[in-house]
């Protein structure tokens, strides 16, 4: 998911990290520049962690802005799709799970912000650069939600395939991030959960409802699928990130274990995966899937998929119309800290 | 924690400890943005404690942290490391002597 490469001035906190890209070093510099990144290296190779006031080279730290900032983008593009059928869900039990659940992922996007914060980037750049199309965020948010079914099965295969994707992540090398992601997973559990539960009702309903859901799977299965980002073959970061303990497990390999922990799920429910040529390899012990259409990928994740546009278009009014609120706040509390200073003097 | 000019129209970051419940300590559990205090206490109820994770929060302008470098840990550290003797097991005691 992490496809595109947008440059984050550095923060203070970088200074000796920058020492590494500047051409002349100082016999003394160089000395202290090698050490620290060999207890860097020794931190890595025995699966420690990275906190922020520790040295890091200086791409380690921008792969780690770029990717949790755009996690976070994720998270909070990703209340859109769904925001849309609150003011409509079928009952009001429905409503105040998809609020509940909503608030999370504004939750999520919120601990990531923080955690990419502590590299040194702070959150109006972050703001910014999601605000002007620099930064991606995950492509699956750019479809439509047509129909109450897809709430369900995005909490179902979406948020079963963001699940799959971050539980490695809790792992991570990068303190901030691992337990931002630990407190995700555990919420995550419940967004999951309650879309198939949600289908489950509708699939024990009438034909119509049944042949909604199979409609919204259908739309969703293979955008699902190619969530988990290119294949490994052509996936020309995953190796560094391997390295660094940012990525414990390779796309392909997620991908996998997301079709065979879903084609049981989907049994259960009673829906068709929409793929002639998914079926159990007994070799292998997995199953067969069929070729994901990743021109359609690249071309979504490249501004032209369907809603693009206007889920961005809606970020942008939500922050605009948001900045009074911002400016009255911070009017008020100079105000009142104006006035404890007064009633001190 | 950062600094950088940009952020001058930015909310404040603050340090939010929570203590999930009366007898326990009260436990670092992330940052956000808030104008001022009372309004940290409030945006650290519906980030941090949506699931009844704690009874009680305390919120702190990170700015007023102060922490001590990584780079120092051994001159920090290093000294109680040959002070084996202040752990009771440095101790033998005849097993007759029961619980110690």
């Amino acid at each position: 998911m992490y496809t595109q490469s947008f440059n984050v001035p550095d923060g203070p906190d970088t200074a000796a990290a920058s020492r590494d890209i500047k051409p002349v070093l100082s016999a003394h510099e160089q000395q202290v520049l090698v050490k620290a990144q060999m207890r860097f290296d020794e931190v890595i190779d025995a699966d420690g962690k990275i906190e922020p006031k520790d040295w890091m080279p200086q791409a380690y730290r921008k792969t780690l802005v770029r990717q949790i900032s755009q996690h976070a983008h994720s998270e909070i593009v990703g209340m859109l799709p769904e925001g849309n059928w609150i003011s409509r869900a079928p009952s009001l039990k429905r409503k105040a799970i998809l609020i509940a659940k909503v608030q999370d992922e504004a939750g999520h996007g919120l601990y990531l912000y923080s955690a990419a914060e502590t590299l040194g980037t702070s959150r109006d750049q972050m703001l910014d650069a999601l605000h002007t199309g620099r930064a991606k965020y995950s492509s699956i948010f750019n479809y439509p939600t047509l129909t109450w079914a897809d709430v369900g099965v995005i909490g179902w295969l979406v948020d079963g395939a963001a699940i799959m994707n971050q539980i490695p992540l809790c792992r991570c090398s990068y303190g901030p991030y691992a337990r931002a992601m630990v407190r995700i997973c555990k919420e995550e559990s419940f967004h999951q959960r309650q879309g198939f539960e949600s289908l489950m009702v509708m699939m024990q309903g009438k034909a119509e409802q049944q042949a909604m859901v199979q409609d919204a799977v259908n739309r969703w299965w293979w955008k699902c699928l190619a969530m988990f980002g290119p294949p490994d073959a052509d996936s020309t970061n995953s190796k560094q990130g391997m390295r660094w303990g940012i990525k414990r497990v390779s796309n392909d390999d997620l991908r996998q274990k997301f079709v065979d922990a879903t084609v049981p799920q989907a049994a259960v429910l009673g829906v068709n995966l929409p793929d002639p040529n998914l079926k159990w390899n007994e070799a292998r012990g997995h199953h067969d899937y069929g070729q994901i259409d990743w021109d359609e990928f690249w071309a979504t994740v490249n501004g032209n998929g369907p809603c693009n546009k206007e889920r961005l278009a809606t970020r942008v009014k939500a922050h605009e119309d948001g900045q009074w609120v911002r400016d009255a706040a911070m009017a008020y509390a100079r105000k009142q800290q104006q006035r404890q200073q007064q009633e001190a003097a | 924690m950062s600094t950088s000019a940009s952020i001058a129209n930015e909310w404040p970051l603050w340090e939010v400890f929570v203590r999930s419940k009366q007898g326990l300590e009260h436990k670092h559990c992330g940052s956000l943005h808030a104008a001022d205090a009372q309004q940290a206490l409030h945006m650290a109820r519906d980030v941090y404690t949506r699931r009844q994770e704690g009874v009680s929060i305390w919120v702190i302008p990170s700015a007023a942290i102060t922490a001590s470098d990584p780079g120092d840990k051994d001159t920090l550290f290093e000294p109680a490391k040959d002070k084996v003797y202040r752990h009771p097991t440095f101790f033998v005691i005849p097993d007759e002597v029961g619980h110690m």
